[in-house]
């Protein structure tokens, strides 16, 4: 047996640097001749159009509440005072402007609620009791009458204060509607499944604009004289109907996805029909539609921007009604429009970063 | 009809839709603690056959007499009747978002009312009977097939069955896995609860089952003891069964 000798293999090159800044750069924006190609090119649409947008926007913008110094930089830089200018109109729309703490107060409160409620550790019977308060609390404040406070009529009500109640309502309404609906398309009994067919094909093929108008102006026709329901409440009713029609079909895409397997083992536990849903398909199936539903609840959110076509000025209502009334100031729409924009994008963001919290916390049975 | 048998299928006739007839004529009667191994080509009406027994399918035809109460549209009859048949599927269907010990307690916490530190007693007791006790806290999905599957025995056992249905509980297994759910379920066999076993595995049905029926085209075609069946079977589409499944 012939001895084993040692031989040492050639060492290899040292490795290219793989870490760092320079390195992600090479590998991922000057990967191949394509990417090389597409990265210079964007890099030459973003120096041509970055420079002008901070120009405008930053150096030659006009902050101060002067409309001859904005009206002098028009078309060269924004004029960012029109908004220091107007925004109690924007935030606030056309409750009164003494008392506008109340939609100050009022508001704060229910975005207080609205950010407890989406903790973990307010996840308890209580909250229901929470909500019932903060609403009282919210309606009494904005709407007076009581306590030596002004009324103010519902359809004073505007602005920010407004786009949360909308929505917030809406969403916390349209949920439950939403999950009867789903299960009802997927009932045994045929009475049940057709009227819940009906009622997501109907108001899927109409806008929400033409809802909106229904609740607002048909509504009231159809009444007997001397009934009247405040419109803002036949507004809250037609958004929720709406926006619970597509959230319907979201859930009942998730009650779909539930192997047969799980309900037939449900069955032979003696789980009875709700039993099985509440414990064993709904929590299953809500997980796989979370996207699905924040993608609703989004898309709620910005929706309630319509009723401004029936006389409620909501944020982007508050915003036209501030402008358009003020000769001064109309030209400067798109400083005011992308003020807004900001506000709706910070809502939105947050929901969206909330709802890949949600997601984690509901696949932590899927992780290994 | 003697006051012995548990289960008494009389003329059962099903069609799923209007004609594909998946059982016909079916005559069987199960006694009490009588362990029977159904087995049969794929398509021959043996799932069907035990998943009329606790109603997860209806028959069209005949009658069906579960410990007593007959099957049909009465959905007292059928809850009365589940609650004594348990069941273990191929696919193990435990709950994937609750935990083992969790998926254990639902029903008898739901369904029979018990509270929650007894139910979780009398979950521990069975999952040490399968020998997965240390598992009580994890997820379905983080334990192996084998795992589940004991786990899913551990769940029906949990409501003190009378009877127990097995639906092919070892086809979807790894095979190095199907040892340890055969072990546990031949420890049931030994514990005198009437078991019906869809199973392809014939050591199973040569160590523990009292009698092997043989199911093709939706009919049973031949019923036997273990011993006779495999050693001489009567007719000719048994013995092509057989030299297929044991041939190699």
């Amino acid at each position: 047996m012939t001895a084993t000798v040692f031989q040492p293999i050639a060492a290899r090159s040292a490795p290219v640097k793989t870490e760092g800044p320079v390195a992600w750069i090479r590998s991922n924006l000057f990967g191949d001749v394509r990417t090389a190609f597409g990265t210079v090119c964007i890099v030459l649409v973003l120096l041509a159009l970055v420079p002008r947008l901070l120009n405008w926007g930053l150096v030659n913008a006009v902050w101060a509440k002067d409309y001859d110094a904005c009206h002098a930089a028009a078309g060269v830089g924004a004029c960012w005072g029109v908004v220091s200018e107007k925004f109690r109109i924007i935030i606030f729309g056309r409750d009164p402007f003494e008392e506008q703490w109340r939609p100050l107060v009022a508001a704060a409160a229910l975005l207080g609620l609205l950010v407890v409620s989406c903790m973990r550790a307010f996840w308890r019977p209580a909250l229901g009791l929470l909500w019932a308060v903060v609403l009282a609390f919210f309606f009494t404040v904005m709407y007076g009458g009581v306590l030596g406070l002004g009324r103010v009529e519902t359809d004073r009500w505007g602005g920010l204060p407004l786009t949360l109640l909308l929505s917030s309502l809406s969403m916390t309404m349209a949920f439950p509607i939403a999950l009867l609906v789903a299960l009802g398309r997927r009932s045994m009994l045929p009475a049940i499944r057709s009227v819940c067919t009906v009622y997501v094909e109907l108001i899927r093929g109409v806008p929400l604009i033409s809802v909106l108008f229904m609740a607002s102006f048909m509504f009231p026709l159809l009444m007997p004289q001397g009934f009247s329901i405040d419109v803002l409440v036949r507004v809250l009713a037609g958004i929720t109907l709406f926006a619970a029609a597509y959230m319907a079909e979201v859930i009942r895409g998730g009650l779909q996805a539930v192997p047969k397997g799980q309900i037939e083992a449900a069955a032979t536990l003696g789980l009875s029909y709700w039993q099985t849903q509440r414990k064993i398909v709904l929590p299953q199936a809500l997980a796989m539609v979370v996207p699905g539903v924040m993608n609703n609840f989004i898309s709620t959110f910005k929706d309630t921007s319509l009723v401004t076509i029936v006389s409620l000025y909501e944020l982007t209502g508050a915003m036209s009604l501030a402008l358009n009334s003020d000769s001064n100031w109309r030209p400067f729409k798109i400083e005011g429009y992308l003020f807004i924009a900001l506000i709706y994008f910070v809502f939105c963001f947050s929901m969206s970063r909330y709802s890949i919290w949600i997601e984690k916390q509901v696949n932590k049975s899927r992780l290994r | 009809m003697s006051d012995n048998n548990i289960i008494t299928f009389d003329k059962v006739n099903k069609w799923y839709g209007n004609n594909f007839h998946v059982l016909r004529d079916i005559d069987l009667q199960v006694k009490t603690g009588e362990r029977i191994v159904v087995c049969g080509p794929s398509g021959s009406g043996k799932s069907t056959l035990i998943r009329c027994i606790n109603r997860l399918e209806e028959h069209q035809q005949g009658r069906l007499v579960v410990d007593g109460v007959e099957l049909s549209d009465d959905v007292r009859a059928i809850d009365d009747v589940r609650k004594k048949v348990g069941m273990v599927f191929q696919q193990f269907n435990l709950f994937p978002h609750l935990t083992v010990l969790e998926n254990l307690t639902l029903s008898p916490m739901w369904v029979g009312k018990v509270p929650k530190k007894e139910a979780e007693e009398k979950a521990m007791q069975q999952l040490e009977r399968v020998r997965i006790a240390n598992q009580a806290n994890k997820y379905p999905l983080q334990l192996s097939g084998g795992q589940q599957q004991r786990v899913a025995i551990a769940r029906a056992l949990c409501l003190k069955p009378k009877i127990m249905l097995f639906d092919e509980p070892t086809s979807a297994l790894d095979p190095e896995m199907i040892k340890e759910v055969l072990d546990v379920m031949i420890e049931m066999a030994s514990q005198g609860i009437t078991m019906l076993c869809v199973t392809h595995e014939m050591g199973f049905a040569k160590a523990v089952a009292d009698r092997v029926i043989f199911m093709d085209q939706g009919q049973i075609v031949e019923q036997n003891n273990p011993h006779d069946f495999f050693n001489n079977p009567q007719s000719d589409r048994s013995r092509d069964f057989l030299s297929k499944i044991l041939g190699h």
